[in-house]
């Protein structure tokens, strides 16, 4: 027996797959998609716990299919092997009684090529307590707030075919904002594979020297355009916008995606901007929900001109065309933007006079057809004169287009990238990442 | 099983100052036609349980999903080593904080069950709805969806205390996309994140007029594909409820959310323009404002009669005549800032811990007709369903957007405009709250999608609202 608890998850869910297998008629495909996580969730507020919990959890998401018609159900299970077999095979029962009522689907895909595959990044991460500890010396005498969230998060396919796919990695990310007052604050992040006492307290060290520079007296600015630098965490900002609508097949096809004007050839993105979904380096597993292997890279726009959009099974066969394993919705799990040219040493000289913008929030689309977003900035933004910083920034609302700040107006995208993680934990943690270079604007527009 | 779990947790509970178990067993049911084709079912059986420990003044919870008496063992054993190891280091001594003590039953009223309707009904329901949403070759997408949920909660304590809560929700959306000369415009029956939800069965349908609404939703996305974008200006706004309820979303349910108030949300969510100095005095909107918690109309989408911290939830009146009276927050949060609040304290299922969540937040209903204030405006918009929302950090400077506005000239309906848009401060917003409309005017709407928290909880929520009219706020429309 393989219970999740005793054993490893891997062999765990094998065994439940192989059960699966066992109970599939002739003439039917089942597949399981596992996504299942050890968490260790630990807040922080006025430099101290405001909560600490641990988080055990496994879902299997059982889908039965037959005679193009498909039916599935995302069911909690315990972990114990015996227990969960039966589980199942009173799932795929109930599926089965109720499949015949499942209309068909012209627009059903199955991936019948069996691609088996296993990734399992060994688990390095410390004793939570210890976190706890440094993060509340760090916060001796501050007031800060933050988040940790650690612990080995693990996904699985398998199919009646034989199919197996896991990926299974152990990580840790800590956030964390010192406060000076009011909404004046520094945020900073730590993640990783394996903690560092000494990484940590040099990042928290850089945390306060900033944090003194939010003391001077705000830089008062009115609506109107300005000079304007983004950084990696900035931008991930506006990666994350495009990738709610804008880079799938499905919203393009039904006019809807926020890059249409792109796709129609009415305008063109900057020849600097090169887009693509690498699964290689990114945080995700390179197999999607319904067993489709993703490839190894995806090119979506290519010197700023649109090359491909992510198309899932279903929008394959619905628009036919080539899937390129895109998940359901279409969204990217490891986007990449190409670096560029500008050394970052070169930064506040290259900006000159304006705006350094190290965070961004609340981004929404106030114009979806003319891709222009509103959002605003916030914690640690400055205002930069004759390549030096001369004093933070209040937060400021900004409304511009997609076009202008990664197009018309934009001047240069950094040498180096830096892998932003998705610290998403709704419902469960996220594996998707972006990584991006900062970027240099020319005019960039605040409103408010 | 429910009987074997209580018995487990009873027999396992440790001897500490407090210790609770919430069991969560939720089933779903999401159907979707969209272009008259069915798409697979996905159904959802989410069960597990969280136990909370208080010891020596510290708080640790544990979630799982084996709800056996080995699992709950474990849980438990894992709560008390966080709440052992907390003990000092938190934000305040939860040992010194009174943690309810809950006895009672809640069930939501359904008068018509979801299961009365075979899966081959349910979609055949579906596909008549779709089908009636294509009413001209522009229409280049639509799509109709049926969300069904039952939740049922168990609540203990292992001193004795006992609360069970079940639930029916009921979510139904249409959304339909009209293309034409490189244009795009989209309408839904009530927003993209499902307005029109409620507690209930089938008879939710009937509110949301979900039978009969497609062609109405794919008219107007017609109407706007041809009108012009919205003007510029500032002009009077006459928001309907569709709407409002994104606007007591954002700018006065969040910014009195007491946990943000106490800084618990301030590496995420945000923090608040709103001080606990200013309860009791603070003139947050104009006299014509009154805002309630009311957990208790037992159609709206987060009414219950319990919290998930155990607090007997009663209504409310948050802001009355526009003077701010008390925040919302539950127990913990009302213990930590020495202030009355009310019971909010939620988790959106078994694997998140409870937090200050907004629940029901509704505008009372005025005595202005529709009628009387359209009548009213001089040179103003109507706006209807929200498309676009953002907010900073403090929840004061916003810009929302919506799917459909439509003119007012000298006291008439004028001509549909695309891409309407307003901005504002929150601080300042409801105090230019002008009128506010009748019973007539009011809906009982909300959202299964209100985000907050580290770790992060989505959690449904209900806004009731009638028609407002504000003055003098700044408008605009898309790009030309």
């Amino acid at each position: 027996m393989h219970d999740a608890t005793q054993d490893s998850m891997q062999e765990y869910f094998h065994a439940l797959a192989d059960h699966m297998q066992s109970l599939t008629h002739a003439g039917e495909i089942t597949t399981a998609w596992l996504a299942a996580e050890t968490s260790d969730f630990v807040r922080f507020n006025k430099s101290a716990v405001r909560q600490a919990m641990n988080i055990r959890q496994i879902a299997l998401t059982l889908a039965l299919i037959a005679g193009d018609r498909r039916i599935e159900v995302r069911s909690t299970l315990a972990g114990r092997l015996a227990d969960d077999r039966a589980t199942l095979a009173a799932l795929l029962a109930q599926l089965r009684d109720d499949l015949p009522q499942v209309p068909v689907d012209p627009y059903l895909m199955i991936a019948r090529e069996v691609q088996s595959g296993s990734q399992i990044a060994p688990n390095a991460l410390p004793d939570p307590q210890q976190v706890i500890e440094c993060v509340l010396a760090a916060g001796r005498g501050r007031d800060l707030v933050g988040f940790y969230a650690g612990g080995p998060v693990m996904r699985g396919f398998a199919n009646s075919l034989g199919q197996r796919n896991w990926h299974e990695s152990a990580s840790f990310e800590l956030g964390w904002s010192n406060y000076l007052r009011g909404d004046k604050a520094v945020k900073s992040s730590y993640a990783g594979t394996r903690w560092d006492d000494v990484t940590f307290a040099d990042k928290a060290r850089f945390a306060a020297e900033q944090l003194a520079r939010l003391g001077d007296a705000p830089k008062a600015l009115q609506p109107g355009t300005y000079r304007a630098y983004f950084t990696p965490t900035a931008m991930n900002e506006f990666l994350g916008a495009l990738a709610w609508g804008g880079l799938g097949t499905k919203s393009q096809r039904t006019r809807q995606s926020t890059l249409m004007r792109l796709h129609d050839g009415e305008s063109t993105l900057h020849p600097a901007v090169t887009l693509r979904e690498r699964v290689a380096g990114g945080m995700a597993p390179g197999f999607q929900a319904e067993g489709y292997v993703k490839p190894a890279e995806v090119l979506l726009v290519e010197h700023g001109r649109p090359i491909a959009t992510l198309t899932s099974p279903r929008s394959a066969r619905e628009y036919g065309m080539e899937s390129n394993a895109a998940n359901a919705m279409e969204m990217p799990d490891s986007l990449v933007l190409d670096p560029g040219l500008l050394a970052q040493s070169d930064v506040l000289a290259a900006l000159d006079t304006g705006l350094y913008i190290s965070n961004l929030w609340y981004l929404n689309y106030s114009d979806r057809q003319a891709c222009r977003l509103t959002g605003m900035t916030r914690f640690a933004s400055f205002w930069v004169e004759n390549g030096r910083i001369a004093a933070p920034l209040p937060v400021m609302r900004f409304d511009d287009t997609i076009y202008r700040i990664l197009g018309s107006r934009l001047e240069a995208l950094t040498r180096g990238q830096e892998l932003v993680p998705d610290g998403d934990t709704y419902g469960e943690r996220s594996t998707r990442s972006v990584r991006t270079p900062g970027a240099l604007v020319g005019a960039f527009t605040l409103t408010l | 099983m429910t009987e074997q779990i209580e018995r487990d947790f009873l027999a396992a509970a440790p001897a500490v100052d407090f210790c609770a178990l919430r069991l969560v067993d939720e089933t779903a049911e999401n159907l979707t036609v969209r272009q008259d084709v069915p798409e697979a079912p996905k159904r959802s059986i989410d069960r597990g349980a969280m136990v909370t420990v208080i010891e020596r003044g510290g708080l640790g919870y544990a979630a799982t999903s084996d709800v056996s008496a080995a699992g709950l063992r474990d849980a438990l054993d894992r709560a008390r080593r966080y709440a052992q190891f907390t003990a000092g280091r938190s934000v305040a001594d939860y040992g010194a904080i009174a943690m309810p003590r809950p006895a009672g039953r809640y069930a939501t009223p359904v008068r018509d069950a979801a299961e009365r309707l075979s899966l081959a009904e349910r979609f055949e329901l579906l596909m008549q709805v779709s089908r009636a949403a294509k009413i001209d070759a522009r229409i280049v997408d639509w799509d109709a969806s049926l969300w069904e949920t039952r939740t049922r909660q168990l609540y203990l304590t292992a001193d004795g205390a006992r609360a069970e809560q079940d639930f029916a929700f009921m979510v139904p959306t249409i959304s339909a996309t009209a293309h034409a000369d490189g244009e795009t415009q989209s309408r839904s029956s009530a927003g993209r994140y499902n307005g029109f939800c409620q507690q209930g069965g089938l008879e939710v349908l009937d509110h949301a007029r979900f039978r009969d609404d497609a062609p109405r939703v794919a008219h107007e996305a017609l109407q706007l594909l041809a009108a012009p974008n919205c003007p510029s200006g500032r002009m009077d706004l006459l928001l309907m409820p569709d709407q409002m309820m994104l606007q007591i979303h954002e700018s006065i349910g969040h910014p009195l959310e007491l946990d943000r108030i106490l800084g618990d949300e301030r590496n995420f969510a945000g923090t608040s323009f709103v001080t606990p100095g200013m309860f009791g005095s603070y003139r947050y909107g104009s006299d014509l404002l009154d805002v309630t918690f009311d957990p208790t109309r037992t159609e709206q989408f987060a009414s219950y009669a319990f919290d998930d911290d155990g607090s007997p939830a009663q209504r409310e009146y948050i802001i009355r005549n526009g003077i701010l009276e008390r925040p919302l927050g539950g127990a913990v949060s009302q213990a930590r800032a020495g202030m009355a609040g009310v019971a909010n304290a939620r988790a959106c299922s078994w694997n998140r811990p409870p937090i200050d969540r907004m629940a029901n937040l509704n505008v009372e209903p005025g005595r202005s007709t529709l009628q009387d204030m359209i009548a009213s405006i001089e040179l103003g918009v109507m706006m209807r369903t929200n498309a676009s929302w953002s907010i900073d950090d403090s929840r004061n400077k916003f810009q929302f957007g919506c799917e459909y506005g439509q003119m007012i000239r000298n006291g008439k309906l004028a001509e549909v405009v695309r891409n309407p848009n307003y901005r504002g401060i929150s601080a300042t917003f409801w105090r230019s709250l002008a009128m506010v409309g009748d019973a007539s005017t009011f809906e009982v709407m909300g959202t299964p999608y209100c985000g907050k928290g580290e770790p992060a909880q989505v959690i449904r929520v209900g806004h009731a609202s009638p028609a407002c009219r504000f003055g003098d706020i700044d408008v605009f429309g898309g790009a030309a």
